[in-house]
């Protein structure tokens, strides 16, 4: 074995090793892209026209404020019919999906979400023309929801 | 039972665009954690809100376990005429919320 081969193996081998750990109770990164690919299909993710509005550092994972917008004139012709959002570490991969259409003049939803550990949140914008567009934060959590028992 | 607090606009320019943001309680357990026994508390969410205005859907939103307790929903329309925005809330255990808001459009 060449020394370029042995390199590139031992990356694999330490990749899959490091990714495994996250495989038991919660979605992991993989089960986020698979949430995606079910929404998204075999379609294009193109980054852009999404704002995925959090913040960065939160110190209680249970509410956390989360404002998607999205840039689009909102008119019959062309306007964001869903937006989608996932995360990497909750338990499921799946935030929300919200449906809209040209009455609503604008393309931003506003919510509250629970975080379980530090993590990438990913936004998906889907366009009446079919496009998908996405937008990604990570939040880094000091203290996660779910793990407090129930009083 | 079911505290919910809306806050719309009462009054709105023809075709402008306004912000209604609605707030509802409920715990949103989410089925993954465990209660003072030990034991899971059972999921009990708040899987769907939608929004009409004057009975024409205009938002709709499914939720899953990761939203907040007391779910809070911001989002826009156009004012294109006076009427009722009707809010409703389905989830597990059968729970079903309405509200309505009027907004008059000058």
């Amino acid at each position: 074995m060449d020394r370029r081969r042995f390199l590139a193996g031992t990356a694999t081998a330490i990749g899959a090793i490091v990714v495994l750990p996250l495989g038991t109770a919660s979605a992991t990164p993989e089960a986020m892209a698979g949430a995606i690919r079910k929404v998204v299909g075999a379609s294009q993710v193109r980054e852009g026209r999404v704002s995925l509005d959090l913040p960065p550092l939160v110190e209680n994972g249970s509410t956390v404020p989360l404002v998607v917008s999205v840039e689009s004139p909102m008119r019959e012709a062309d306007y964001i019919k869903a937006i989608h959002v996932f995360n990497e570490k909750n338990p499921q991969p799946n935030v929300f999906t919200a449906r809209l259409g040209p009455r609503n003049g604008r393309a931003v939803v506003g919510t509250r979400i629970k975080l379980g550990d530090s993590q990438k949140i990913v936004a998906i914008a889907e366009t009446s023309g079919g496009q998908f567009w996405s937008a990604s934060a990570d939040v880094i959590v000091t203290l996660a929801a779910c793990l407090d028992e129930a009083t | 039972m079911a505290n919910v607090l809306v806050n719309a606009p009462k009054t709105a320019k023809r075709g402008s665009i306004v912000e209604i943001k609605a707030l509802i309680l409920h715990p949103m357990e989410t089925g993954f954690r465990p209660g003072p026994n030990g034991r899971i508390i059972p999921r009990n969410i708040i899987e769907r809100f939608t929004a009409t205005w004057n009975g024409t859907e205009i938002f709709d939103m499914e939720m899953s376990p990761a939203i907040a307790a007391n779910p809070f929903v911001s989002f826009f329309a156009v004012a294109s005429e006076s009427g009722t925005v009707g809010l409703r809330w389905t989830g597990d255990e059968g729970f079903v919320v309405e509200e309505r808001v009027a907004i008059a459009v000058e």
